[in-house]
């Protein structure tokens, strides 16, 4: 293909463009990366196609992504899961730093990959509806008949990320050929501190210091190119924050230690940065009440994706979110290369929970089919489909503000 | 955070800094205390002395126009640093290279109008305050819009006139234009 293109460029003598096929070729050599089509950086997935496409293809390699716990932390575990296992499926070495559970019980845990044509089976169902639907022409609102098809779901074209199968276990064989290490405080703890911590959590100060040594000595920072395959390392950090952690900004108001959490970001954004690995980090930001916490750490992130489960709230029962089990709010998108980062088209974002897959997808409102024109709730409807999100006139109801 | 003056381009990496400061030897640092040491004692000083010591020229018979450069000062408070404390390393800064060297600063702060981060928003007011030409960057209160991703507004200290231009950012370049000339409306 490259060498196609040039030899018509030459041909005609007259084009000064030239791919940079040698670029992208010595970087797509570490498994289950691909070079983003837009900056060119290093891109991975996180096991979840649908989020890939809304970060704008992946998460690149060397940045760190934070995931905002729903209420009970189901969700956000979920695409824990999703973004280890993908490291799994694709080689990669993995670090699980957790104060809750063992490392070893969450890797147990991890979702089995779907094959291809299992995946296919599940969405068979959905594709022969649809096809059904569009094949003979519309009579009423035949207007309508040529516009494009809006996909609910957003993928990408190319085949990059797997699925999972949430309602299974990945077998034991998967695990043998990777690599991981594993950070469980309680055990941490007990041994003898050697870093110093600058004024940081001891908790903080252990888990740099560990990460650090894997990089080092497992050669991630590309300090020994010549030694080895290159490969990737995958950190995974559950419940940061928490009081878990020896942290007491989910406690008051007026923490005691509020720089620990936001220097310990700090630093571990620059050992990302240095290393050929990738970060996610879930954090429970609704229990952080200082909110300038909040603020700073996504200052010190490169990702930021917020859930929102409607488990406990009252749109659990409201009919407009019969689909969906929560909110999708991307609140941070890394601008690599490039003055501006990629924004996917839709702000209006939910995710769902299938019996077997975990999808986000563009939130659209059901089809009004009662009979009788007005619902009961109809006031009800209009009020909470004004909250969907912070979208377009959201916030300037009631200010009548007009920017153009 | 990234410091850096145009006068021969030196850098500080705060990112890579921080990592010999907490990883590094022993050794290295008994020669000269790290420009970031103030993550663990909070004190700005030897921040401060970098800037002086890279800024100010070997010799001194021609101005070269030291040009300091902030990205962002917003780090320091997550870092530990007091908003006291910041706002003194930049009225020192102020003094060195604006007063001494005849030179420039630009400052990045991050700041949003429902903050809640009173130490931020204290070190933002403030730096307006000293601040001879304000540049604004803002999203639409509307909201998000295809053509239009914010608005710049610019006012300078002595003139009581505030000017708010519309942005659209591309790959490589951002377009100004006056509110109202944008794709979307013309």
């Amino acid at each position: 293909m490259a060498a196609a293109a040039g030899g018509t460029a030459q041909g005609r003598g007259a084009t000064s463009f030239q791919r940079k096929a040698a670029d992208g070729s010595r970087l797509a050599t570490v498994v289950g990366t691909r070079p983003s089509v837009r900056h060119g950086q290093l891109l991975l997935s996180s096991g979840l196609p649908s989020l890939d496409c809304v970060l704008g293809g992946g998460i690149a390699v060397g940045t760190l992504l934070l995931i905002e716990e729903d209420k009970y932390a189901l969700y956000s575990n979920l695409l824990f899961k999703y973004f280890l296992a993908e490291g799994v499926v694709c080689g990669h070495d993995l670090f699980v730093a957790s104060a809750k559970e063992h490392p070893d019980n969450i890797l147990k845990e991890l979702p089995a990959p779907l094959l291809d044509e299992q995946r296919n089976e599940l969405g068979e169902e959905a594709t022969a509806v649809k096809s059904e639907d569009f094949q003979d022409s519309m009579k009423i609102a035949w207007r309508y008949q040529n516009l494009p098809k809006i996909e609910a779901s957003p993928t990408t074209s190319t085949k990059f990320g797997h699925y999972y199968d949430i309602s299974k276990t990945m077998s034991p064989e998967l695990f043998q050929s990777i690599k991981w290490h594993s950070f469980y405080l309680p055990e941490e703890l007990s041994l003898q501190p050697t870093v110093k911590t600058c004024n940081m959590n001891s908790a903080y100060g252990r888990l740099l210091l560990s990460i650090q040594r894997v990089i080092y000595q497992e050669g991630f920072d590309g300090s020994d190119p010549q030694k080895k395959q290159k490969n990737i390392l995958r950190i995974g950090i559950q419940n940061l924050g928490s009081l878990l952690w020896g942290d007491d900004i989910c406690c008051s108001d007026t923490p005691e230690d509020i720089h620990s959490l936001t220097k310990f970001l700090y630093v571990l954004r620059g050992l990302l940065r240095k290393s050929l690995s990738a970060c996610i980090i879930t954090i429970p930001a609704h229990l952080i009440e200082n909110k300038a916490i909040m603020e700073r750490v996504t200052n010190l992130s490169d990702t930021v994706v917020g859930l929102e489960s409607f488990i406990g709230s009252e749109r659990e029962t409201n009919p407009l979110y019969k689909d969906y089990h929560g909110l999708v709010h991307v609140r941070q998108i890394p601008r690599l290369n490039s003055l501006i980062c990629d924004v996917s088209d839709t702000k209006d974002l939910a995710f769902r929970l299938k019996r077997k897959l975990f999808t986000i997808e563009r939130l659209h409102l059901p089809p009004d089919l009662s009979d009788t024109v007005s619902r009961t709730s109809k006031q009800e409807l209009a009020g909470s489909a004004k909250l969907l999100s912070s979208g377009c006139g959201a916030m300037a109801i009631g200010k009548k503000h007009l920017d153009f | 955070m990234m410091f850096s003056s145009l006068e021969g381009l030196v850098f500080l990496e705060g990112l890579k800094s921080c990592l010999d400061l907490l990883f590094g030897e022993q050794e290295e640092q008994l020669g000269q205390p790290s420009p970031l040491q103030f993550i663990s004692t909070s004190d700005l000083k030897a921040l401060f002395d970098f800037v002086q010591v890279s800024l100010t020229p070997a010799s001194s018979d021609s101005w070269k126009g030291p040009v300091l450069l902030v990205d962002d000062l917003s780090v320091l408070l997550s870092l530990g640093a007091t908003a006291v404390a910041v706002l003194d390393f930049i009225h020192y800064c102020r003094v060195v290279v604006c007063s001494q060297l005849k030179g420039n600063i630009v400052v990045l702060v991050h700041s949003n109008e429902d903050s809640e981060d009173e130490e931020n928003e204290l070190v933002v007011n403030s730096l307006c305050h000293h601040s001879d030409l304000i540049l604004w960057v803002e999203g639409l209160v509307t909201g998000f819009c295809k053509d239009v991703h914010g608005q710049v507004m610019h006012w300078r200290a002595w003139r009581d006139v505030v000017q708010t231009y519309q942005y659209k950012i591309q790959d490589k370049n951002v377009t100004f234009f006056a509110r109202g000339l944008s794709a979307a409306v013309l």
